[in-house]
């Protein structure tokens, strides 16, 4: 199974914990409707829509309402420590909150005491509250963009808000980022990066890459990240290993981009209503397109 | 199809989270001890958990106190303080108090649309009627929540989220915000 922490925009929501399904182009809960525009519920959005070519659709999410004050988030954190049951979840996201190196610290620690812990992958607020607190290489998955990537590369910033400038500067290869934010353990078993051309990466070494079909306005809409998140932890999810999940998930978000004929102004919707097309698509490209790459 | 097989036991345990504890705080620095205690008591007024200490030695300006305070919520934390007109000389992070806000912006032109980047944070505008049409990047619970406030909007309606945001991300949302109406207002 599938689960997600994370947050909607909505300070009268509270907090919920159990499945949830995508109804037309909302995330509905127990009678509650969540419009899918970007953040976590793009996230679920995408993640239901890849499980639905499966067959699948048990995702059981922890969320609460929080506009970046915090206070549902850390209600969150302490329904997570406290009393949510976690057994039975195959991998484990979590995703906008806000970052918070001791809550994360205590979640962790209640999930590694599991007798089955679940794949854990990050991103958003959790990725970076994982970072800051040391515990990066406890992960399984992060999916930073470039930025986040020199964020996790930079050993002294606490948010990409304080990443220092040389490493933040263009030139810098992804390679040499990698290498910085493996060096200094802040970085997961596998990152997949997002950007122009999407990298993912065991340790210091690239396995693949993926760069078609593009459209660099993908870049501007607000949600492409979380989409690509909610894909590979969805594929994840149904037993795939994490590298080929990561590349499926690449040239999965690339072409329910290009289905929705993308300009700067495309609401993540229109991208997540072509992702079962593109699942499908991807499926029966995977065996024969995989590029490995050996270095 | 797939290769099932999922690599197990390379995942490092938590054993090695850093020791400070205070990765996720920031140092306020005043310019006199009376400042800092009236920030201080306003700051604990409101709930905030912060704590007075000596400063680091990096640190040249300001008195010989500083307020620790989570760095995260800088954004709404300043807001608090400027309502009391009693701001800090600097804020600095306390993995490494040289650290500096990021300054760099990179700006794409996409024809009828212009997208300016400030740290993780992305703002995009359609240039013809500067209506703000995506944002996008960041990773704190307040990015969802001042899209949903600012997009549909155009850049002189739209509210600033130097004034709605609450987190860093917010602040660099609020960065981004500035740089993109000076570049399309006249």
């Amino acid at each position: 199974m599938l689960a997600v922490a994370g947050t909607v925009p909505d300070k009268e929501f509270g907090l919920f914990t159990g499945p949830v399904k995508l109804t037309g182009e909302d995330i509905s809960m127990d009678g509650r409707r969540v419009p899918v525009n970007r953040g976590t519920p793009a996230l679920l959005g995408a993640a239901l829509q890849t499980l639905n070519v499966f067959g699948k659709g048990d995702v059981t999410v922890f969320m609460a309402g929080d506009i970046g004050l915090g206070d549902g988030s850390r209600k969150l954190y302490e329904h997570l420590v406290n009393q949510a049951c976690l057994s039975g979840i195959h991998t484990f996201v979590f995703h906008y909150l806000q970052p918070d190196a001791d809550w994360q610290n205590r979640i962790l620690f209640k999930i590694e005491e599991m007798e089955h812990p679940p794949l854990l992958a990050a991103d958003a607020g959790f990725m970076y509250a994982a970072k800051m607190s040391g515990s990066a290489p406890s992960y399984d998955l992060f999916t930073p963009d470039a930025g986040e990537l020199a964020f996790l590369a930079d050993e002294n910033a606490p948010h990409p808000f304080y990443t220092r400038g040389f490493i933040l500067h263009t030139d810098n290869p992804v390679h040499g980022l990698v290498k910085r934010a493996y060096d200094n353990d802040n970085a997961p078993r596998f990152m997949l990066i997002k950007g122009a051309v999407d990298y993912i990466v065991e340790g210091k070494k690239e396995l693949h890459r993926v760069d078609s079909p593009s459209h660099d306005v993908m870049e501007a809409i607000g949600g492409t990240g979380d989409t690509l998140t909610g894909i590979v932890s969805a594929l994840v999810s149904t037993g795939m290993d994490i590298p080929q999940a990561a590349f499926a998930a690449a040239r999965i978000n690339r072409v329910a981009g290009k289905l929705a004929c993308p300009t700067p102004a495309t609401p993540i919707i229109d991208i997540i209503n072509h992702i079962p097309k593109a699942v499908e698509h991807i499926l029966q490209e995977i065996p024969r397109g995989v590029t490995k790459i050996d270095n | 199809m797939f290769n099932f097989l999922r690599k197990k036991g390379t995942k490092k345990s938590s054993g090695a989270k850093k020791e400070s504890g205070l990765s996720d705080y920031g140092f306020m620095v005043f310019e006199n001890t009376s400042e800092v205690i009236q920030a201080e008591k306003v700051l604990k007024s409101q709930g905030w958990h912060v704590r007075v200490m000596g400063p680091p030695p990096e640190i040249q300006t300001g008195c010989d106190l500083v307020i620790l305070f989570p760095l995260m919520e800088q954004l709404n934390i300043m807001r608090l303080l400027e309502t009391v007109s009693n701001m800090p000389l600097q804020v600095v992070p306390v993995t490494d108090p040289l650290l500096k806000p990021v300054s760099l912006f990179q700006v794409k032109d996409f024809g009828d649309f212009l997208m300016v980047r400030a740290a993780n944070m992305k703002i995009t505008v359609e240039k013809s009627t500067l209506v703000i049409v995506n944002i996008s990047g960041g990773g704190c619970p307040d990015v969802p929540y001042l899209a949903d406030q600012m997009v549909g909007k155009d850049l002189l309606s739209a509210p600033d989220p130097l004034d709605m945001g609450h987190t860093l991300c917010g602040y660099a949302l609020g960065l981004a915000f500035k740089e993109i109406k000076t570049r399309c207002l006249p």
